[in-house]
């Protein structure tokens, strides 16, 4: 019983970077800019994350910088595919290359250094139910914000005005644009918060979720996030029942591992893995239904006037 | 203001223009970051720029790291061009390294006694039926399941590290290996032979070469090669004349599959002489890179393997002689990678300085100005 929360409890904590850097790709792909760097904003993230954390001590500081830092690298993956018209897939392959080298190279002097154990905070009284309490309720404040996170993007995107200009881009930029929308400039924005986002996803990891730097700590998880957006055919309350999923997966992975199960442990290490192209499969598999969620200009480049 | 306006033609004086300008570009970045890091800039780009040059051993080395270098970004260049986004060649490489290995192993067991110059086709047999097979999951999953190859081709990289990992760690394990990750030294017999004796450089390096004038052919030479391009370009087009796409996926994923997997077979069975967990150097995803620097096109990525070969000895130098980290070179590669494309920008685009436009409404405030 108690050991099941606690699993429950590790899933959810192990499926909010993914929850993070799936919404931020999620803002991404919704004004149609299709970003496969999310790996190096993560790592960028990460490192920078980690860096701060070690010479502060303090974690919002260190959110916030991996945020800066994923997003300066979202300006210049920005400024390329939307003003300058380079390839999108080329130019996300770019960032991810970049920022793998790039977090290696900073965190050189990181690497075996070691963070104090992250904080949990129980809610009051929620938090002292029987199972539901220590299952849900005593995580790290990211976890309760990043639902909340979540909740706020699904209402900004489905609510409000700005969020129908927003989805207005990545349906039709000729459409926007011919209404007066700055397309350009909206698709910038949401490719800096959507940097932004990879970049807190990034240093949750290394400073909450496992407090230490390691070179390409990431592991894929910018890439599993991109698999969230298709698996959640781009809606936001869907990333965060997908990101659970895959947490829930990596869990299952290490505590059939602890168990000491006959399987070797590098084929449980795969399931996160095999799971992401499962799960494409099964969600690619009708064409029709996925193209009629798809932001319908995802990938295409817009330019105006030509 | 600049403003960028389509040309009416690409150009072709940047089309080769590009590259150049970007490792200028890379240069600056890097003279500036060795400054800022306190070190001698002169003597560190000296180590990165020509010490790779310097002397046959340096040639041969340069020319080793080449190899698996050129095998994958023409697999990849054939790709790209079909708008097949394959990016899982470190995978394939794996794949065929893994393939390849185990006969070595077997070879090497069975104490077979080959000759190098036997073992060599075997090898190359091997690794592509291992690249392709591994490259033919993604096709099979794009085809049947419409599965987004990139994401798929990725996570298969990681499968077959795991899988690697597996295999040096578990039954492959050299028992006499005082519990290290890694298999038995292959036999004599079981290695690529050696061009220079002394040098680890191999004939390997020569099949490369083959093979990038086989892809120069098939490319520009051939039906079936244009029919791909064809389908990159205009898939439209390709539909109305009748080009399959899906024989495109199928065609560029299995040779691109099969080239990586011959990259693995031979860096296992040349210059590492056994299985270990640390197998590529990322090669997969550095031929990535040299892909778009050599142009997509099949000598462009000759010349490209040789700039990028030339970064991954330059850091290890750099880490050795001036006391920089090795994981310099991925910077510079991602810097390189960055600046051509947004120089690429160029041969489709001109830069046209326009005076900025008056705003309706600005002539009549100038005018009440005037008139008050």
């Amino acid at each position: 019983m108690n050991e099941t929360a606690l699993l429950i409890a590790a899933m959810l904590a192990s499926g909010t970077p993914l929850a993070i850097a799936g919404l931020g790709l999620l803002i991404n792909e919704k004004v149609g800019v299709l970003n496969l760097g999310a790996e190096g904003m993560l790592l960028v993230g990460a490192v920078t994350g980690f860096a701060v954390s070690f010479h502060t001590g303090s974690t919002v500081l260190a959110l916030g910088a991996g945020a800066c830092a994923a997003a300066v690298l979202a300006a210049i993956f920005g400024w390329l595919v939307i003003w300058i018209n380079a390839n999108q897939y080329a130019t996300g392959l770019a960032v991810s290359l970049f920022g793998g080298g790039f977090s290696a190279f900073v965190g050189v002097p990181y690497v075996g250094q070691k963070l104090g154990a992250p904080v949990t905070h129980a809610i009051p009284l929620l938090g002292d139910i029987p199972f539901i309490g220590p299952a849900l309720f005593r995580q790290h404040p990211v976890v309760y914000l990043t639902v909340i996170a979540v909740a706020v993007v699904a209402w900004f995107f489905y609510r409000t005005r700005a969020g129908l200009v927003l989805r207005a881009v990545g349906e039709s930029p000729e459409s926007a644009h011919a209404l007066g929308y700055k397309v350009r400039l909206l698709r910038l924005a949401a490719v800096l918060a959507g940097g932004a986002l990879c970049g807190v996803a990034g240093a949750y990891l290394s400073t909450i979720y496992t407090p230490l730097w390691v070179e390409g700590m990431v592991a894929g998880r910018g890439w599993i996030a991109l698999a969230l957006t298709v698996f959640a055919t781009w809606r936001p309350a869907r990333i965060l029942l997908g990101a659970y999923l895959f947490g829930g997966v990596t869990m299952l992975q290490l505590h059939l591992q602890g168990l000491g199960v006959e399987v070797p442990s590098q084929f449980l290490s795969m399931l996160p893995y095999v799971a992401t192209v499962v799960v494409l499969v099964l969600i690619s598999r009708n064409p029709i239904w996925l193209r009629a969620n798809m932001p319908a200009s995802l990938g295409k480049p817009f330019f105006p006037g030509g | 203001m600049l403003r960028l306006e389509a040309r009416p033609a690409p150009s072709r004086l940047f089309a080769w223009a590009s590259p150049v300008l970007s490792l200028l570009i890379t240069i600056a970045v890097a003279t500036v970051l060795f400054i800022a890091l306190g070190k001698d800039p002169v003597r560190s780009l000296t180590v990165f720029l020509i010490e790779p040059f310097n002397g046959l051993r340096s040639i041969t080395e340069l020319g080793l790291k080449a190899t698996p270098l050129i095998l994958c970004s023409l697999g990849l260049a054939l790709c790209f061009r079909s708008n097949v986004w394959n990016i899982g060649a470190e995978g394939q490489y794996l794949a065929g390294a893994m393939v390849a290995g185990g006969l070595a192993l077997w070879v090497t067991e069975a104490n077979l006694g080959l000759n190098r110059w036997v073992f060599l086709p075997l090898a190359i047999i091997a690794g592509a039926l291992g690249g392709a097979a591994w490259a033919s999951i993604v096709a099979l999953l794009r085809d049947r399941f419409n599965a987004n190859e990139i994401l798929v081709s990725l996570m298969l990289v990681y499968v077959a590290n795991l899988l690697l990992n597996w295999l040096v760690f578990g039954p492959w394990k050299d028992p006499k290996g005082f519990n290290f990750p890694q298999s038995v030294s292959f036999a004599d017999g079981a290695a690529i032979p050696r061009i220079i004796t002394g040098m680890r450089l191999h004939w390997g390096f020569v099949v490369a070469l083959l093979a990038a004038l086989g892809m120069w052919l098939f490319m520009s030479r051939f039906y079936l090669g244009f029919a791909l391009q064809v389908g990159g370009l205009a898939p439209a087009a390709a539909r109305y004349a009748g080009f399959s796409s899906r024989s495109a996926l199928w065609t560029s994923l299995l040779t691109s599959g099969a080239l990586a997997g011959v990259a693995g077979a031979f860096e296992v069975a040349g210059p590492m002489g056994q299985l270990t967990p640390y197998v590529s150097n990322n090669y997969g995803f550095t031929a990535i890179i040299v892909a778009f620097v050599g142009r997509l096109h099949p000598l462009g990525c000759v010349l490209g393997s040789v700039l990028l070969s030339m970064f991954l000895i330059g850091g290890e130098l750099a880490q050795s002689r001036v006391g920089l980290p090795s994981a310099l070179s991925g910077v510079f590669q991602g810097v390189l990678l960055f600046s051509l494309l947004a120089c690429d920008t160029l041969i489709n685009y001109r830069l046209r300085w326009l005076p900025a436009a008056p705003r309706p409404g600005a002539k009549a405030a100038q005018a009440a100005g005037a008139t008050a």
